[in-house]
C-alpha cells in the first residue's frame, strides 16, 4: 500500500485511500466497543436481566474462573483438536475423491446423483447414526466434522478441475500430453485456487460438525459447555463459550486466508 | 518446389452424434510440399479446422489415407486462442511442449530461449501471461510451438482473436519467422486477405461437407512479406478470384 507519490494529485489520492482504510477499521472497532458497552451498561442498569443475557464482565469472569480451575485449556483443546482433525481429514479425503472422479469420468457420471443428494443432505442428521455405529466418544465427533466438510470439498474441487480441463485439454493434446501430464501440469495447478476456496468453506463447516457432534455426545469441549450451560441455566457459561468460539473460528479462518495469500503470490 | 511432405488421399470425416451423423469432410485430396505455405479458406463451420485435427492425428478419419512422405515428420499445432497457462511464466509456457514430450535438454532449452530473444520477448521471460498484450501472448504461443522444432506448422486461425492492427503486424512477423526458420505451414483462415498475403497456394473449400473446390497458386515470391503483398496491384485480383470461388 505504501507506494511513493509521483505528483501532488497522486499524493492526495494516496492520502485519501489511507484515510478511507482508517475509517473502515475505526468503524469496525467502534461497532464492537459500542455493542459491548451497551451490553454491559444495560446489564448494570437492569434494562434486562443479566441472568438471562449475561454481560461482558460476567463473560470475562467466567473465562477467568475456567482458567483458574484449569478446565479452560481442556475444553478449548478438545474442541480445537477435533475441529482441526475433522477439517484436515475432510479436505484431504474430499480432494482425493475429487482427483479420483476427475480421473474416471464414467465413475463421476455414475456417482453424480449420490453426490448431489449427499451435498444437499444436512449431514448433522446422521449424528445419532454415527453414535450408534462408532460409539459415544471423540471419534464420532471427528467423523461428523469430516462428513460435513468432505462433500463440499469434493464438489468444489472437482468443479475446479473440470473447468480447467475444458479450457486446456485441446492444447495439451496438440502437444501430445498423457492424462497424467494433463493432470500434473494443468489441472492441479489451475485447481489450487479452488482447493483454497474449498478450504475456506470447509473450515467453517468443520466447526459446525464438531459443535453439533459435541451437543450430541461429549464430556468436554466448547459445545459441551454450551449445552451444559443451557441445561443448568448458566447463561454466562454459554456466552463465554460462544465468545471463545468466535475468536477460535476467526483465527482459523484467517490462518487459511493467510495460506491463500502465500499460495497466490 | 521441393519434395512432397504430406499427402491426403480421399479423406472423409463424419462426426457421430445422438441426433445423427454429420459429414464434415468428403473425399478430400490435398498435398503439401516441403517449405510450402498453404492456406485453406472456406465458409465458417465448413470443416477447415477438422482437416488440421486429422493431420495432427487428434481425430481418426472415417475414410481415406493421410501419408507423411517424410519419416518422423514433426508437426506443431497453433490454436486460435493462445491457451497460455496462467500459473507459469512466459519461459515455462514456452518449454511446456518440450517438457510434455520429454525433450527438454540444455540444447532445446537454449534454442527456445534464443527464439524468445530473437523475436523480441527476451525481456519478458519471467513475466506471467496476464501481464502481456494479446499480440505478445499469441507470439509466445507460436514460440511454444516452434520450440518443438516442427517441420510442419498447423495454424488454426491464429490471428482471429486479435484486433485488426495487431493482426496485420503479427501476421507479418509470424510470416517472417516461419520463412526464416524454413518451416512448412498450413494456415486455416476465413480471411481471404490473410490467406493471399501469406500463402504460396490457397485451397478453397466448399461449404459442409468440405471438399476442395479450387486451388489457386499465389504468384508472389516467398521473400515478399504480407504487408508488402497487400500493396501489390495483383493482390486484389487474387482476392477477387477466391471470393468468386467461395460464392455458393
Amino acid at each position: 500500500m505504501r507506494s511513493k507519490p509521483v505528483s501532488d494529485a497522486h499524493a492526495r489520492y494516496l492520502k485519501s485511500i489511507r484515510r478511507d482504510a482508517r475509517h473502515v477499521r475505526l468503524s469496525q472497532i467502534g461497532i464492537l466497543l459500542f455493542v459491548l458497552l451497551l451490553w454491559e451498561i444495560g446489564a448494570d442498569l437492569r434494562w434486562f436481566d443479566p441472568f438471562i443475557l449475561s454481560s461482558p464482565s460476567r463473560v470475562i469472569a467466567t473465562i477467568a474462573r475456567l482458567y483458574a480451575d484449569g478446565s479452560l485449556w481442556l475444553h478449548i483443546g478438545t474442541t480445537l483438536s477435533e475441529t482441526v482433525l475433522g477439517f484436515l481429514l475432510g479436505t484431504a479425503l474430499g480432494a482425493l475423491i475429487a482427483v479420483l472422479l476427475w480421473w474416471l469420468p464414467k465413475l463421476n457420471r455414475i456417482l453424480d446423483p449420490y453426490l448431489v443428494v449427499l451435498n444437499a443432505l444436512p449431514k448433522i442428521a446422521l449424528g445419532p447414526v454415527l453414535i450408534v455405529w462408532i460409539g459415544a466418544g471423540m471419534a464420532s465427533i471427528v467423523v461428523m466434522g469430516v462428513l460435513v466438510s468432505l462433500v463440499v470439498t469434493t464438489v468444489t474441487v472437482l468443479n475446479g478441475f473440470l473447468a480447467a480441463t475444458d479450457e486446456k485439454q485441446l492444447l495439451m493434446r496438440t502437444l501430445g500430453a498423457t492424462k497424467l501430464q494433463i493432470f500434473t501440469k494443468v489441472v492441479l495447478p489451475a485447481g489450487v485456487p479452488d482447493l483454497i476456496s474449498a478450504l475456506k468453506i470447509s473450515v467453517g463447516m468443520s466447526w459446525v460438525g464438531v459443535i453439533v457432534g459435541e451437543y450430541l455426545v461429549s464430556k468436554a469441549g466448547l459445545g459441551y459447555l454450551i449445552v451444559y450451560g443451557g441445561q443448568v441455566f448458566k447463561l454466562d457459561l454459554v456466552m463465554a463459550s460462544v465468545a471463545i468460539l468466535c475468536v477460535l473460528a476467526a483465527l482459523m479462518y484467517y490462518a487459511v486466508a493467510f495460506l491463500e495469500k502465500k499460495v497466490r503470490t | 518446389m521441393q519434395s512432397e511432405l504430406l499427402t491426403l488421399t480421399g479423406v472423409s470425416l463424419a462426426y457421430q452424434t445422438v441426433a445423427g451423423e454429420t459429414v464434415a469432410i468428403r473425399d478430400l485430396n490435398l498435398k503439401i510440399k516441403e517449405g510450402e505455405f498453404l492456406a485453406i479458406v472456406g465458409p465458417s463451420g465448413c470443416g477447415k479446422t477438422s482437416v488440421l485435427s486429422l493431420i495432427m492425428g487428434l481425430l481418426p478419419q472415417s475414410a481415406g489415407t493421410i501419408r507423411c512422405e517424410k519419416p518422423d515428420l514433426r508437426m506443431g499445432y497453433m490454436l486460435q486462442r493462445d491457451h497460455l497457462l496462467d500459473h507459469r511464466t512466459v519461459e515455462k509456457n514456452v518449454l511446456l511442449g518440450l517438457e510434455v514430450q520429454h525433450r527438454l535438454t540444455e540444447q532445446s532449452r537454449a534454442n527456445a530461449m534464443h527464439l524468445l530473444d530473437t523475436y523480441g520477448l527476451g525481456d519478458f521471460k519471467s513475466y506471467k501471461p496476464q501481464q502481456l498484450s494479446g499480440g505478445m501472448r499469441q507470439k509466445v504461443a507460436l514460440i511454444r510451438t516452434l520450440a518443438l522444432e516442427p517441420d510442419l506448422l498447423l495454424l488454426d486461425e491464429p490471428f482471429s482473436a486479435l484486433d485488426y492492427q495487431t493482426r496485420l503486424n503479427l501476421s507479418d512477423e509470424v510470416y517472417r519467422i516461419i520463412r526464416r526458420e524454413h518451416k512448412s505451414a498450413i494456415l486455416v483462415t476465413h480471411d481471404i486477405s490473410e490467406a493471399v498475403s501469406m500463402a504460396d497456394r490457397v485451397a478453397v473449400f466448399s461449404a459442409r461437407p468440405a471438399a476442395l473446390k479450387a486451388e489457386i497458386p499465389i504468384g508472389f515470391p516467398a521473400s515478399m512479406p504480407p504487408l508488402e503483398r497487400r500493396r501489390q496491384a495483383t493482390f486484389h485480383d487474387y482476392f477477387d478470384r477466391i471470393w468468386e470461388e467461395l460464392q455458393p
